[in-house]
């Protein structure tokens, strides 16, 4: 391509982004073939609204023979609340694991914040079905352990964290003694230590009381607030109505609806 | 990426903590090596020249049957609760926790062999009649081999399906070079008929090539599904 038209297409590309998305003077500035509002705004800030947090494009991944996902293709958006959905087998939590870089895809890329799994893992906090806790330690010699594995020096946001997520940070009981909603808890705890912006829980809400889900749900919808990104999967559907953003829908390894809100008797149903 | 000798330090820290709390590990062995020294005494009635001929190649393989149930109490307890992942996904260097496991590994069949170590020089009546200073290093040394090995091939076997089996399957083949030489040099100071600094120095360089090998490879094998 020669260089005239090459700026034609670029200059089109940036009209499009000020009138359609997120400047608010809708300015093209035709002298330098640039913005206005990308003159004056930081770079990233642009690049950040701009791009997807999360792209996962064309995602294979193989046990063997068993392919857990076939073919995942989607885009996740930054500071939003993702719920997936779907029946056992269907490839949610092999989908998690390939985000948080448990799993790499034996065909296909992902991208978090433009970065491989692997390489963005401060930036990714991991809830999974087990509570990944010694059970031998206390919560609280659990998180100081993990805050070290991510460079964080004293007790202040072990203890931050603890609160946060509705436990005693005096307590000194083992975490094989905890209840199943308390060790939850410090699992979603060891998992937002790092204060991490993207967060990948694999069904934080089974086996856990009421009470408790609650106070994981308002947490989780204040981390939203503030610019997390996060997903959920849950059995569960009906405790995320009205909290998240997008349902997620998989089915035999593939993503086949991304929707709004859960479908009215399906909600009625109280389950998935 | 977080420094490996705070993580190193935390995580041996760590597992320092859970042995102290079970005891998983130091029980099994203590009472594998006691098993060993009694099963050998009543065995058979060595006379003191013979004992030490022969109890160098006791010492060594009861040191070794009984590590490996430390090395494998080792990843064990990564794997209940899938810890292991929750180490994984964050930032710190795959190395550090080889390093802490081996050293951990290094700390408790060291205990062990302080503790065993009077028990065989009493049921075999054994004096030493070479340069005693010369078992110390054949004993780090030959300690480190063994868990530096172990701890590899442990976390190598973790994920298969028999691992107790898998471990002295992988790991007694590749330890005979060590081995020899910590028979050899613990019976050639226990006799005095000959220099262990041979010994010595094939351990040295044992280590230094596995140790090394064992860094270059383990992120692979953490990271292997």
């Amino acid at each position: 391509m020669s260089g005239q038209p090459r700026l034609a297409v670029r200059r089109a590309k940036l009209e499009r982004f000020c009138s359609q998305q997120h400047c608010p003077f809708g300015i093209f500035h035709p002298v330098n073939s640039t913005c206005i509002e990308i003159l004056h705004t930081p770079r990233t800030q642009v690049t950040e609204a701009a791009k997807p947090a999360i792209t996962v494009n064309h995602v294979i991944k193989q046990f063997g023979r068993f392919a857990a996902l076939r073919g995942v293709t989607a885009d996740f958006d930054a500071g939003r609340f993702y719920s997936i959905l779907g029946d056992n087998g269907a490839g949610k939590t092999t989908l998690l694991r390939a985000l948080a870089g448990l799993a790499a895809p034996t065909r296909g890329e992902i991208a978090i914040f433009g970065q491989s799994p692997e390489d963005a893992c401060r930036d990714v906090g991991y809830m999974a079905h087990p509570s990944l806790l010694y059970d031998e330690m206390s919560g609280r010699e659990n998180l100081r352990y993990f805050a070290g594995l991510y460079g964080i020096a004293g007790d202040s946001r072990t203890e931050e964290v603890i609160r946060l997520v509705g436990l005693d940070p005096a307590l000194n009981r083992a975490v094989g003694q905890y209840s199943q909603g308390m060790r939850q808890r410090m699992s979603l705890a060891r998992a937002i230590l790092h204060d991490p912006k993207l967060l990948l829980l694999d069904e934080p809400f089974s086996n856990v009381d009421v009470q408790s889900v609650r106070a994981m749900v308002v947490l989780l919808k204040s981390m939203r607030d503030a610019g997390k990104t996060i997903f959920v999967v849950t059995h569960q559907a009906v405790l995320l109505e009205g909290v998240a953003d997008e349902f997620v829908w998989m089915q035999d390894g593939r993503i086949v609806d991304r929707t709004a809100s859960i479908p009215q008797d399906f909600a009625r149903a109280g389950m998935q | 990426m977080t420094s490996i000798w705070t993580v190193t330090l935390a995580t041996l820290k760590k597992d320092i903590r859970l042995e102290w709390r079970s005891k998983d590990a130091l029980n099994s062995m203590l009472f594998f090596s006691l098993l060993v020294v009694v099963i050998f005494v009543f065995s058979f009635d060595p006379l003191a020249e013979e004992s030490r001929h022969i109890v160098g190649g006791l010492v060594w393989v009861g040191f070794l049957f009984a590590a490996v149930v430390a090395l494998n109490q080792t990843w064990a307890r990564e794997l209940r609760n899938q810890v292991l992942d929750a180490y994984r996904v964050s930032p710190a260097p795959a190395n550090a926790l080889f390093l802490a496991k081996v050293l951990g590994n290094f700390i408790f069949v060291g205990v062990l062999e302080a503790l065993m170590t009077p028990l065989f020089v009493i049921f075999y009546n054994l004096r030493v009649l070479g340069s005693a200073w010369q078992l110390i290093p054949i004993a780090i040394l030959g300690t480190w081999a063994l868990v530096v090995n172990g701890t590899f091939f442990a976390a190598m076997s973790l994920r298969t399906r028999n691992r107790e089996i898998m471990l002295p399957l992988l790991l007694f083949p590749i330890s005979i070079p060590a081995v020899i030489a910590m028979v050899a040099g613990t019976t050639a100071i226990l006799t005095g008929e000959d220099s262990a600094h041979f010994y010595i120095v094939l351990l040295l360089t044992y280590d230094v090539v596995f140790t090394t090998a064992s860094l270059a490879l383990f992120e692979t094998i953490l990271h292997a599904e």
